[in-house]
């Protein structure tokens, strides 16, 4: 649970990766606008969450779920959000499931589910990726 | 050969959500009345979260002043939060800054408009304030 008022901030370096991505290549983003669009960030989770929670309490539920969060972006006229949501949901909910915390177990499982896409390379692909796409190269040829 | 190819495109782009959930899950949980979220309900809002910040930044500048000078500063938000509807959520954290002698002013003629109402409710004691 939130202990200090720095829990409920989400990090910054995460913030400003996204920023950065959604802004054309070389764009300054000033100090004091990171911070507040990471208190916007959070902000805008609280609004979400309550909006979803009325939802979910028409409905009798005790527990939010997906469409409660997918009504509360209608109510909160982020529209446009709802498709790529529900292609995120759809697309990636084996996977979130099992979303790991850390980076490096990120990279496993990244490997782990190329490793099942190429039933072929098996055994390779434990070994060395570079193993594995030579082994790709030479049937590519073939 | 191509399937391959296209597998690891989908795992390099699929970088689904790059906020931490357990972050998000104390911030949803910090709201007194909710007691259980889903773990789909916290994964869109994730991604969600995610959409509003790149949302929130390419709309503020895009309509900011800062576009020649290739920055994002804190007066294109404000200004965002107060003019954008779907954003108004934001005008009370991301208020318009105001210099502390302008803010003095407005004080001095807020207070100056209230005498002057004053004045005319009783005349009297305004013709003795001006002899």
């Amino acid at each position: 649970m939130a202990e200090r008022p720095e829990d409920l901030n989400l990090p910054n370096a995460v913030i400003t990766r996204i920023i950065k991505e959604a802004l054309p290549d070389g764009v300054n983003i000033s100090k004091e606008a990171r911070s507040a669009i990471s208190r916007a960030a959070s902000v805008f989770v609280l609004y979400a969450t309550s909006c979803a929670n009325n939802f979910a309490m028409k409905g009798k539920r005790k527990t939010l779920n997906a469409s409660d969060v997918l009504s509360a972006m209608e109510e909160m006229e982020f529209q446009r959000f709802v498709t790529p949501l529900k292609e995120a949901l759809e697309g990636g909910s084996r996977k979130a499931r099992r979303r790991p915390q850390s980076k490096r177990r990120r990279t496993k499982t990244k490997k782990q589910t190329q490793k099942s896409k190429t039933r072929a390379g098996m055994r390779t692909m434990t070994k060395m990726k570079k193993g594995w796409k030579k082994k790709n190269r030479m049937k590519r040829k073939k | 050969m191509a399937e391959v190819v296209v597998g690891k495109d989908k795992c390099g782009e699929q970088r689904l959500i790059s906020l931490p959930l357990s972050r998000i899950r104390v911030i949803m949980k910090s709201s007194p009345e909710v007691s259980s979220i889903n773990q789909e309900a916290l994964v869109l809002t994730a991604k969600a979260t995610e959409l509003f910040v790149q949302c929130l930044a390419t709309y503020s500048y895009r309509h900011g002043s800062g576009k020649e000078k290739k920055v994002l500063t804190y007066s294109d938000l404000a200004n965002t939060a107060q003019e954008s509807e779907t954003f108004q959520f934001l005008a009370d954290i991301l208020p318009k800054k105001i210099l502390a002698s302008k803010y003095l002013k407005m004080l001095k003629e807020e207070k100056r408009e209230e005498d002057e109402e004053n004045d005319n409710d009783n005349e009297s004691d305004h013709d003795e304030a001006e002899s």
